[in-house]
């Protein structure tokens, strides 16, 4: 069981409170692009064991959406962050090198 | 003239807590800038309380004011006192970037007396201790399968707000959980 804090309301809740949304930070390419930047982003994910970037919905709350930065195989969640950003903070990252030294993910370290 | 009922008119059960759904009751969704002067004055103006912080339920001389989320609030007022209040806080926020619609009809409202955090605790994911949950705290979260919002009075017993359709199955679900025999007894 994941338990999540969301950083608009400030709750603390276990998984059941809020939705998954998927990989973190994807950047869209719409109509007009090229055909394999388009493909790269409907279809290519990260699929890490270990450090993860991902979206959740606080759905069952406040109902915003933010980020979240958690271990695949340990459910540890290292910290949630704001929706309004490309990266993640560097609070964030600090808080994940203290437990995964050397961690990286796509072009984040 | 329609004869206006809520969802479920008066229902009632009791176990070793009581639960009734409460009837008519007016809710204002209002979104915009919590922060804003406008809306201050707007909430003052329907209810007499202010803008209630984090996850807190002001209350006021006409009505309550819960914290939604960072851009809603809900305004809890007598269901006869809805379209006065709506006027009022579309005076105040004229010009702003908000939105202040009547919901009172979409809603159920419940009450849960007695042993309430007994029979809260079962449904939702949230601690409900007398340290954590005091009066004046508001938390949005499920119930069993649903979505609800629910807030602690001074006099311990618990209220909760449903969607209109789900009220049958809060109902049910309060009931269940308040029948005589499956008292806990871990938080009261
Ligand atoms: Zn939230």
């Amino acid at each position: 069981m994941l338990i999540l804090e969301c950083p608009y309301c400030g709750v603390k809740g276990e998984e059941t409170e809020f939705h998954a949304g998927g990989e973190a930070h994807l950047k869209r390419f719409g109509p007009g692009s090229e055909d394999a930047d388009f493909e790269t982003y409907l279809f290519m994910r990260e699929n890490p064991k270990g450090v993860h970037l991902e979206r959740w919905r606080h759905a069952n709350g406040c109902g915003k959406w933010f980020h979240a930065a958690r271990c695949t195989m340990t459910l540890e969640v290292f910290g949630s962050y704001s929706a309004q950003t490309f990266e993640p903070p560097k609070e964030i990252k600090d808080k994940i090198s203290a437990k995964r030294p050397g961690w990286s993910w796509r072009n984040f370290s | 003239m329609s004869n206006l009922v809520s969802a479920l008119n008066h229902a009632k059960s009791a176990g070793f807590a009581s639960v009734e759904e409460t009837g008519l009751q007016g809710m204002i969704t209002v979104r915009g800038d919590l922060a804003s002067k406008a809306m201050a004055a707007a909430v003052k103006a329907a209810t007499g309380a202010a803008v209630p912080a984090t996850r807190k339920i002001e209350k006021g001389d006409t009505g309550a004011v819960a914290w939604m989320s960072p851009d809603e609030l809900l305004v809890i007022t007598s269901y006869e006192g809805v379209d006065s209040a709506i006027e009022a806080m579309k005076a105040s926020l004229q010009g702003e970037h908000s939105m202040v619609v009547n919901v009172s009809d979409a809603r159920a409202v419940f009450k849960v007396s007695g042993s309430a955090e007994d029979v809260m605790a079962k449904l939702a994911p949230v601690d409900f201790s007398t340290e954590a949950f005091q009066p004046g705290e508001f938390r949005r979260s499920r119930l069993a399968q649903v979505a609800a919002a629910m807030w602690k009075n001074d006099d311990g017993s618990f209220e909760l707000v449903c969607f209109r359709s789900t009220a049958q199955y809060v109902f049910d679900l309060l009931s269940v959980s308040a029948a005589n025999g499956g008292e806990v007894r871990h938080l009261s």
